[in-house]
């Protein structure tokens, strides 16, 4: 099951199926697709455009289909030919698809407007080939050509191309524009730690090296007011630039064992359910017979100092279970949770305004993923078990997915004004509602 | 040369290593014949020991000596036989055996602690060439790291022109097969985003898209120019106030005359400053000279009462170990004692006012009749009884007064009777000594004076008679006591008809008749004014015929 999630809609997918599209968690409507049997749903994206929202089916056999949700008659088919498809995604505007061939070969920029069609040729093939500013006026196109990385900056209005620049990089692992939209960060690959720094007209503004030999950067996270700019690396450190000198201003380590008194250090123990000897029946209710088998768990504050589940990560695999694989900050500037691979069960949680590490989450399983609510700071974090753990500074709770049987979920979402989140699992979703307080 | 039966030299075992230090006495007489064996003190194992005693027993004496004898000979050292055959021993041979050892062992030890040495700083240079060594190691796998690492790139980059050139070939061929169909199927045109149509490409539109672009980033620096300006002036504002409030804190500098010129002009640029920095405010200048003016200050003022501080706390130091050089400084202790007492006082004063308070109340607000002429007889009684108090006093006091007065009076009588005594027999004297003189000449003025003498006789009569009657004078005493008043009436009398400066000296000596000195001092001058009455009574005499 495919699911994907644009402000307040959301829409899933299942794979040969027929797949429904639910829209601000009102069922919308529900399209059928035919297809045949080679050809398997692989993503499903919703447009960002806003007044119609399209629908764009992207399978194997490189034919992605467009439908819009207000007009169902609407309909549109994309052939890319036998370049085929290795990835698709929407334009900010909403009415243009660009299409990467196979073998990064080029980007199609198909217009649903005026049918006509744009290439940009040499793309990289990297992680975070493409970035949009937050505003969507500007696109940056990470290139390669004779071995050497260049940045193409697009204005998105006409597609056309604005600066052209190449990067001092071995071999470009990713670019990614500031909240506002002015500065562009580009890192290097993981063989050798390189940050740049260029402005929206192409000038180099800075470069970062923290050491030479050992395995670089691993992670990138801007913060919400584009003050910020934090590097996580696979020696286990986070890094943090400031944006008014791009140097460095604190190194944020991830030590095994915490000692600070200043840290709380929230560790998730297993609760063993209570049962009512009386209350039991034969045969059993199923919500009884759930309730007994289903582990529940809840929060124990540990005494400092504390020693986290390290795992000494195997040396002769590439890229190794090493470094701060997740960084994300907080909607208000004020946190920024990170994830150090090394110890798989932690979540590590900065005050920003202190640099100091304030809270720790130690969970039963490996994180899966964190993801911050965009309105407060509130930070949502799944494991791969049927809990959801929600933290904010006032504390931090499990919420168990209620139901039969076990819901495993992979990943969550928040929605954009903050009061659900969307819980996913392998097969089913979930949507969770946040009680809000009545201000007095 | 005696005969040595047994003489047992400590042979050095040739396993041990050890330096066996040892004290060797040996007791030897030239005729006895017995056994003697050296002692050995081992620091170490008793095995040794045993082992050393082991080696010469009295059973085999004969053996071990010629064992000896075999060993030294094999080292080099002449037999210790007398001769070559036969059991007797020659002393010197066997000393100069003994001497020789003793310098081979000498020199092995020397070897040995040679050995040593070399072999620490064969360790030593060992540590110290590892580190070099693992240092190089380092720098060699690091050198062959980069060279790996070019290598890869190297080939990484010839890898990548092949597949560039692959991609190439199919984009091609794609592109050739692609010409021909129409790639989008689309059931009509979505309109646009933004509600306008397309726009041509052309240069006009790049120079816009310039444009726009450098507006975007214009702003962008904009507002993070002002809000740096805000922060700036924040900062400013921040320590214009710290340095004001510094400069409140620390003590007025005019008070210290003996500082140095420094803090003289550090005064002078205190108020420079403050006089500038007022100015700043009202124009708001941010250039670079003010800038520096403003910190400068601010760091002057700052070691300023950094000193200030420290000497505060010296003096504070000082003054907990008691030994206070400054006047106005008070120790703490001190100080709080003080400001204890104060405490008490104010309690102490605080709760009589209550209670006078208290009192005043009730008599104010008191109505009930039985308490308040019980009250008002309770005062009655109070002052009754002060007041009878008193009546005592004053009568006790009255009659001590009473007693003086006595006491006082008949001293005045006494001494009257006592000057009149005296004047008696002065004048008797005078008058004998006035008759012998006057003897020689006339004889006729012999009636007059004892006439007037007659007059003066009862008093000197009776002035004799109280001298005489001086020691019983209670007895005295209240018979005469209304006498004395009246003789020494009746002398003044006599006194003021006599002469003038004997008068003078007579009112003292009625009024005031409780002072004892007076009284002296009267009759001194009632001395003299009766030696000068009696001289003139008696020029009268003369002068009477």
């Amino acid at each position: 099951m495919i699911t994907q999630r644009c402000g307040t809609h959301f829409c899933s997918g299942i794979q040969r199926q027929s797949f429904m599209a639910v829209g601000g968690w009102v069922f919308l409507s529900s399209l059928r697709w035919d297809a045949g049997a080679c050809c398997q749903l692989q993503g499903i994206l919703l447009s960002r455009g806003l007044h119609e929202l399209m629908l764009l089916a992207v399978s194997g056999c490189s034919l992605p289909q467009v439908w819009s949700l207000e007009q169902p008659d609407w309909h549109c088919k994309i052939d890319e030919g036998s370049a085929g498809l290795v990835a698709s995604c929407w334009s900010p505007d909403g009415r243009h698809i660009l299409n990467t061939t196979e073998f990064h070969l080029r980007i199609t920029v198909w217009s649903l407007c005026t049918k006509s069609v744009s290439y940009i040729k040499y793309p990289k093939a990297c992680q975070q080939g493409v970035a949009f500013t937050r505003d969507g006026r500007y696109m940056a196109v990470a290139e390669r050509r004779d071995c050497k990385d260049f940045i193409s900056i697009f204005v998105c209005r006409n597609w056309q191309l604005l600066r052209h620049f190449d990067t001092e990089t071995q071999d470009l692992f990713g670019i990614e524009w500031a909240p506002n939209g002015c500065v562009l960060a580009a890192w290097d690959t993981c063989l050798e730690y390189k940050v740049l720094l260029y402005s929206l007209d192409g000038r180099l503004l800075s470069s970062y090296r923290a050491y030479e030999w050992p395995l670089g950067v691993k992670s990138i996270a801007w913060s919400p007011s584009s003050q910020f700019l934090a590097i996580g690396s696979f020696d286990e450190k986070v890094r943090i630039l400031n944006h008014v000198t791009w140097k460095k201003i604190t190194e944020l380590d991830h030590p095994a064992t915490i000692a600070s008194k200043k840290t709380i250090v929230y560790k998730e123990v297993e609760k063993s359910p209570t049962v009512d000897t009386e209350r039991l029946t034969f045969p059993p209710t199923r919500a009884l017979a759930s309730s007994l088998f289903s582990t529940k768990s809840k929060y124990d504050i540990s005494q400092v100092p504390v020693s986290l589940q390290y795992i000494k990560p195997v040396a002769d695999r590439a890229n190794p279970k090493v470094g701060v694989g997740m960084l994300a900050f907080s909607a208000d500037n004020c946190f920024l949770a990170t994830k150090n691979d090394n110890i798989p069960n932690a979540v590590w949680i900065w005050d920003i305004r202190k640099l100091k590490l304030s809270v720790v989450l130690e969970q039963l399983c490996t994180i899966q993923s964190f993801q911050w609510d965009p309105c407060q700071p509130r930070l949502a974090v799944c494991t791969g078990s049927s809990r959801v753990y929600l933290w904010s500074p006032a504390g931090c709770v499990v919420v168990q997915v209620p139901g039969e049987g076990d819901f495993q979920i992979t990943s969550l979402s928040w929605n954009s004004n903050g009061d659900s989140m969307l819980l996913l699992s392998k097969d089913n979703f979930c949507v969770c509602y946040l009680e809000t307080e009545e201000v007095k | 040369m005696g005969d040595w039966k047994t003489i047992t030299v400590p042979v050095l075992s040739p396993d041990s290593k050890n330096t066996l230090p040892y004290t060797s006495e040996s007791k030897r007489s030239p005729t006895s014949m017995s056994s003697q064996v050296l002692r050995l003190s081992l620091p170490s194992s008793k095995n040794m020991h045993s082992f050393f005693g082991a080696f010469c027993t009295e059973e085999n004496i004969e053996q071990s000596i010629s064992y000896i004898d075999r060993e030294l000979t094999t080292l080099g050292f002449p037999s210790i036989y007398a001769e070559s055959r036969g059991k007797e021993l020659n002393l010197i041979s066997i000393i100069n055996c003994m001497n020789g050892l003793l310098v081979l062992q000498h020199k092995n030890l020397r070897a040995q602690e040679e050995v040593e040495m070399q072999h620490l700083k064969l360790g030593s240079d060992m540590d110290h060439l590892q580190n070099c060594y693992a240092k190089l190691k380092v720098q060699k796998l690091q050198n062959i790291i980069s060279s790996r690492a070019t290598q890869y790139n190297h080939d990484m980059k010839r890898k990548e022109r092949e597949y560039n050139k692959l991609k190439e070939r199919l984009h091609q061929l794609v592109m050739n097969k692609k010409d021909k169909k129409l790639a989008m199927e689309v059931l009509n045109y979505v309109g646009r985003a933004d509600g306008k149509r397309g726009a041509w490409r052309t240069d006009k539109t790049e120079a816009r898209n310039e444009e726009e672009m450098y507006k975007v980033l214009l702003s962008d620096y904009e507002q993070r120019q002002k809000q740096l300006l805000l922060e700036n002036a924040e900062l400013k504002k921040v320590l214009q106030q710290m340095k004001k409030d510094i400069i409140s804190l620390l003590p007025p500098q005019k008070q210290k005359p003996k500082e140095r010129s420094e803090d003289g002009l550090v005064l002078s640029d205190q108020e420079e400053d403050i006089g500038e920095l007022n100015k700043e405010n009202m124009w708001e200048l941010s250039c670079e000279t003010v800038r520096e003016q403003l910190t400068n200050s601010i760091r002057k003022q700052w070691r300023i009462l950094k000193n200030h501080v420290e000497k505060l706390d010296n003096q504070v130091s000082r003054g907990h170990s008691g030994v206070l050089n400054e006047k106005d400084v008070i120790s703490r202790e001190d100080h709080e004692l003080e400001t204890g007492k104060l405490e008490l006082e104010i309690q102490q004063c605080k709760e009589m006012i209550k209670t006078q308070q208290q009192l005043l109340q009730q008599q104010l607000t008191c109505d009930d009749d039985d308490t308040t002429l019980l009250l008002q007889d309770c005062y009655l009684l109070e002052e009754r009884e002060r007041l009878q108090e008193e009546w005592r006093l004053f009568r006790e006091q009255k009659k001590n007064f009473e007693k003086e007065r006595k006491s006082f009076t008949e001293a005045a009588i006494r001494l009257g009777l006592e000057r009149k005594a005296f004047e008696e027999d002065r004048g008797a004297w005078l008058k004998h000594q006035f008759l012998t003189m006057t003897a020689d000449c006339k004889s006729e003025n012999v009636t007059t004076p004892s006439a007037f003498l007659r007059s003066s006789d009862p008093d000197i009569c009776l002035v004799k008679s109280a001298s005489r009657q001086k020691k019983p004078p209670s007895v005295l005493s209240p018979t005469v006591s209304p006498e004395p008043c009246q003789i020494s009436q009746y002398i003044t009398q006599n006194s003021v008809a006599s002469e003038k400066p004997a008068a003078h000296n007579m009112p003292n000596l009625c009024m005031e008749s409780d002072d004892k000195e007076e009284t002296e001092e009267c009759t001194k001058s009632w001395e003299d004014s009766g030696v000068g009455t009696l001289l003139c009574r008696n020029l009268l005499m003369e002068q009477l015929p």
